[in-house]
């Protein structure tokens, strides 16, 4: 993950990452894997339906993206052609570089797919000719030449994929390249002989129809992909050489903006923009980006695969707190799903209806008594008779047959949670003030939370919505009519007809039916993921807190039985670091090395040398800072004691 | 120009020309080299950002590639010299070889021994070779503190209205008289003058608004010759242009389309400015307020702003002599990171873990220039940063999560 975009995720648990060694990776999986007889199915399980949430939320994000990179196209194409005309006006205007100035928000993390994707477009439709530019790659005026090599390196790879012929010709001009300093002027002979033979060598194309045929000068694209961090100084340079070139190479530049675009009037002065001729795109924010990613791939009972109420509100919450970063959401979800089939062994019966119904029949003993001690489940045999309890916990065949029945029922509930829960949010938004949420997802985690129609949230917004005009009651019924006509349950149908009838009848009766909440369904525990802390603590790194857990009980990580004590007291065998932390602990603001190197034990050059080291390691780890008054002084950062 | 001439011809070792942007220094050289058909290299010292570039393309365009690939990889000036001399002897010049070198002001922060000896280039190669320096600042700020030769200077004024009229005119569109586009640049001229000298910004200009000009003409409501009712047409429309295009707000091509579309409707095309609207995560709302506190309060005031019991006291109490002016007169001052999160925490009413997505935000909003870090790059322990954005975006920032910001600024108390 690249260091310098920072809303950098910290994946302590980065399963892309072991992707790697895929021979191992099933390994892996089952390593350590609660229940190890199914976990082979587990694993194909879950890399099934993770395939399948990824590819849906890539053909999703091209989706969310189309509108901008058509439009992005289209410039690069009007620029291009706007080159070979030769009336008046564009002649005065020759000497502007086309700029497209593409806002893109702050989550720069998610930016690279867009830009992959702009460039693969460009390659594949206007030109072969783009090269991207990372802010890292040019730290100083001096590394200023390393953009055209990279350009040209994009270049020569461009080249060799076309014919052999050519290839020789390229081949014999790079190692001129080489003996020589990359500059622009090399790279304009460079693309003049490359037109030039592509010209030559469709002569018959040219002469009847130059435009037809696409632009003849395909222009050259540089992607500047982060404009903030470059250094403006270089860019000014880098543009004002390039405005020298641009009667002879026809370049064009796409700044990635993160913040606003008046980071160009900032970074750069006017005689500098005034080269540029910019115009603007303006891309989806990253907040509407992240309704429709929930919308498609949460709210649907496509995935059988659920997240509770709290695993939810954590994921939400460190996209909407800290980084905006979809990309970290979902591979929020991906961690989710990977930890939910790795530590659940009843997950084999999470996938479509027909297989899980395979599955049951196929579990053994232990599985079944898994079942038996699910909490759900102990709730529903309560509520059987007494005979029914005795079958229930004894007779395994006539619980194969029911949990089939409560699979059934589980996959009923979300058909029929989901449009209802559409309906009452296209009920509710538009309320003043947003009782139930101004997003369907706050919506959704009232209703995985509790009971929704006890809050009185709810109540308010019922009230509310008895009290709106008519026809706006109509307009909303007629839309929740629309998302229900699609559902094929009964239920549902029955609601409908329901709805036309009576708004506040329909309320009470059916949100009570269909958006309980997961819990009180039988056998959530299959489908949905609940440890919100697992998933807290792989995403939210906190350096300082495992610092602090290693250093009191190193036995934690080292995993060295010896090392286990009781509360509060250090071990002898104890790592030196881990001593001198206690002690210092021990000790007030200020520390002098005398009384603290006593408490270490016989002073002998050995120990003595040992005991300076671990304070080092200290200093550097942050918690001691050495005064400046004394050399044998040093002073605790940290407040609070053992 | 015909003075210009005699000097170039006399073979002095150096000349120096300065004069403002676009007053014709290059092109003249540019044209004068050509006409005279004297040997020459034009080099942009922007352009070469090593010195072995420049050397190399001096080399270029005297001797062919070949002499350039002579050169070693990090080419000092004496390796330049050495194959110069060698190169030359070969082919001896028989006239005069010009080295041109445009915006020679940056040749001020190259190497303190480059300079100088370009002056004297002409007697360490032993050439008949002339550099003429093109600069937009003049001599006295180029002179280095060891003494160099003396170059010939030579001085190029600014053009004055009439013979920017001239030049102006001289690119007039091919389906319109002369007179015709002169009178308009006449017009273009009177709105204009006043804030722009710039020949090229006027050239832009004139182009772009041309087509607004002819309108009423192909309308058929005026003729050509009534320049009266043109003007009276055309003016409002240039002074809209003089508030967008000129500050590069709109771009050219967008003003060519707000022409065609003729939309009357005022901010239906909304500058660069304008858009100064910026999303940002929560906490780094919350960071960057307080960043925004801790550059602009001093770090005794934080007690009293942050702490729950912090008695009465006045500002007048602890107001020194020297603080009476505004820290927002003086600007953002640097703080530690410790003194952001202090102020972080007790800012952010909720508990927040220090969790490394935290401190990432803080980089990330450093990659975004929203703050700036003023401790070095090396420099691990208790890095310093700058908040870098105005009093107006903080405010709109503050707003959207319900902070009042001035209550805790030390200016507005």
């Amino acid at each position: 993950m690249s260091t310098s975009s920072v809303s950098k995720g910290c994946f302590v648990f980065k399963p892309s990452a072991k992707k790697k060694k895929t021979l191992s990776l099933a390994d892996h999986f089952i390593h350590g894997c609660e229940g190890a007889e199914n976990s082979e199915k587990r694993f194909k399980l879950c890399q099934d339906l993770w395939d399948q949430i990824k590819t849906d939320t890539e053909v999703l994000q091209d989706e969310l993206n189309r509108n901008i990179l058509d439009s992005l196209l289209d410039f690069t194409r009007k620029c291009s052609s706007t080159r070979q005309h030769s009336d008046w006006a564009s002649q005065m205007r020759a000497s502007e570089i086309p700029t497209a100035a593409l806002v893109l928000g702050v989550n720069v993390p998610d930016h690279d797919m867009t830009f992959q994707s702009l460039s693969d477009l460009l390659q594949q439709s206007v030109t072969p000719y783009v090269a991207s530019v990372q802010a890292k790659d040019l730290i100083t005026i001096f590394c200023h030449v390393h953009p055209l090599q990279v350009l040209e390196r994009l270049m020569g790879t461009v080249v060799t994929v076309d014919d052999e012929e050519e290839e020789e010709a390229e081949q014999t001009s790079a190692q001129h390249h080489k003996s020589v300093h990359c500059s622009l002027s090399t790279l304009c002979d460079w693309y003049n002989t490359k037109t030039k033979k592509s010209n030559t060598g469709t002569p018959g194309k040219k002469r009847s129809s130059p435009v037809r045929d696409g632009p003849q000068q395909p222009p050259v694209v540089i992607i500047f992909k982060d404009l903030e961090a470059f250094n403006p100084r270089v860019l000014q340079d880098f543009i004002l050489i390039c405005s020298r070139y641009i009667e002879r190479l026809p370049l064009m530049f796409i700044f990635g903006i993160a913040t606003s675009p008046s980071t160009i009037q900032h970074l750069l002065p006017h005689s500098v923009s005034s080269l540029l001729c910019i115009e603007l795109f303006q891309s989806l924010s990253c907040t509407q980006h992240l309704a429709t990613v929930i919308d498609k791939l949460i709210l649907t009972k496509q995935f059988p695969f659920k997240l509770n109420g709290k695993v939810m509100q954590v994921l939400i919450s460190i996209f909407l707190y800290h980084d905006f970063s979809v990309r970290k959401f979902i591979k929020g979800i991906q961690l989710a799903l990977l930890e939910h089939f790795h530590s659940q062994p009843l997950s084999v019966l999470c996938c479509k209806k027909k297989e899980a119904l395979l599955n049951v029949m196929q579990l053994d003993h232990l599985d079944l008594e898994r079942i038996r001690h699910l909490l759900s489940f102990k709730r529903y045999v309560e509520k059987q008779e007494p005979r029914e309890q005795v079958d229930l916990l004894t007779d395994d065949t006539h619980l194969k047959e029911v949990c089939q029945k409560l699979i059934k029922d589980l996959h009923k509930y979300h058909k029929n949670y989901y449009p209802i829960l559409r309906c009452l949010h296209t009920l509710t938004s538009s309320l003043p003030r947003y009782p139930l949420g101004k997003q369907i997802r706050e919506l959704h985690l009232i209703c995985l939370e509790k009971n929704v129609w006890e809050s009185e949230d709810y109540q308010s917004a019922m009230k509310l919505l008895k009290m709106l005009a008519k026809d706006e009651l109509i307009a909303l019924l007629q839309r929740c009519a629309e998302i229900l006509q699609p559902a094929k349950s009964k239920k549902i149908k029955s609601a409908l007809v329901q709805l036309e009838d009576m708004l506040t009848k329909f309320k009470q009766l059916d949100s009570k039916y269909h958006l309980s909440p997961p819990e009180s369904q039988v056998l959530n525990e299959v489908c949905y993921y609940t440890s919100s802390a697992t998933v807290r603590r792989h995403l939210n790194a906190t350096p300082r807190t495992s610092i602090q857990a290693a250093l009191n009980s190193p036995f934690y990580y080292l995993q060295n039985d010896r090392l286990k004590t009781e509360d509060g007291t250090v071990s002898n065998a104890a790592p030196d670091i881990c001593i001198v932390y206690k002690l210092h602990l021990e000790c007030g603001r200020l520390i002098t090395f005398t009384t603290d190197s006593d408490n270490f034990g016989k002073v002998d050059e050995v120990k003595h040398a040992r005991f300076i080291r671990a304070v080092s390691e200290l200093e550097f780890l942050g918690f001691i800072k050495s005064t400046k008054q004394k050399t044998d002084h040093v002073a605790r950062l940290t407040w609070g004691g053992c | 120009i015909k003075h210009f001439q005699t000097t170039i011809t006399c073979n002095y070792p150096s000349i120096f020309i300065y004069g403002h942007r676009a007053s014709g220094k290059s092109h003249v050289m540019h044209v004068l080299l050509k006409e005279l058909e004297l040997p020459h290299a034009t080099v942009s010292c922007v352009e070469c950002v090593s010195v072995a570039l420049l050397f190399e393309q001096v080399l270029l365009s005297f001797f062919g590639c070949d002499a350039a690939s002579l050169l070693p990889r990090s080419a000092s000036l004496s390796d330049f010299v050495r194959i110069y001399r060698q190169q030359c002897s070969q082919s001896p010049a028989k006239q005069t070889r010009y080295i041109v070198m445009e915006k020679a002001e940056l040749l001020r922060d190259t190497d303190a021994n480059l300079l100088p000896a370009l002056l004297r280039l002409q007697e360490l190669v032993e050439d008949n070779v002339t550099i003429i320096l093109l600069s937009e600042i003049v001599w006295d700020k180029f002179r280095p503190n060891t003494g160099c030769f003396e170059p010939l200077l030579l001085h190029f004024p600014d053009y004055s209205k009439g013979e920017l009229h001239t030049i102006l005119s001289q690119d007039r569109h091919p389906s319109y008289s002369d007179e015709f586009y002169s009178s308009y640049i006449n017009i273009l001229l009177g709105v204009f003058y006043s804030v722009c000298r710039d020949l090229r910004e006027l050239r832009h200009l004139a182009a772009l608004n041309f087509s607004k000009f002819c309108e009423p003409l192909e309308e058929g409501k005026v003729k050509e010759t009534d320049t009266h009712k043109l003007w009276r047409n055309i003016e409002p429309h240039l002074k809209k242009a003089m508030q967008t295009v000129y500050l590069r707000e709109v771009s050219s091509v967008q003003w060519e389309q707000m022409q065609q579309t003729e939309e009357k409707e005022n901010g239906a095309l909304r500058g660069l400015s304008a858009h100064t609207h910026v999303e940002l995560p929560y906490y780094s709302k919350f960071l960057l307020i307080a960043a925004y506190l801790a550059s602009y309060n001093p770090a005794r005031t934080d007690k009293r702003f942050f702490l729950k019991h912090h008695g009465k006291i006045r500002k007048t109490n602890f107001l020194k002599k020297n603080e009476k002016t505004s820290n927002h007169l003086l600007g953002p001052k640097p703080f530690p990171l410790d003194r952001l999160l202090a102020i972080f925490y007790s800012v952010v009413d909720s508990r927040v873990a220090p969790t490394a997505s935290i401190f990432s935000q803080i980089s990330s909003l450093v990659t975004l220039q929203l703050l700036t870090q003023v401790s070095h790059d090396d420099q691990l322990d208790a890095p310093k940063y700058k908040c870098a954005v105005s009093m107006d975006f903080i405010c709109a920032i503050s707003r959207t999560v319900n902070f009042e910001i001035v209550k805790y600024l030390y200016d507005f108390l």
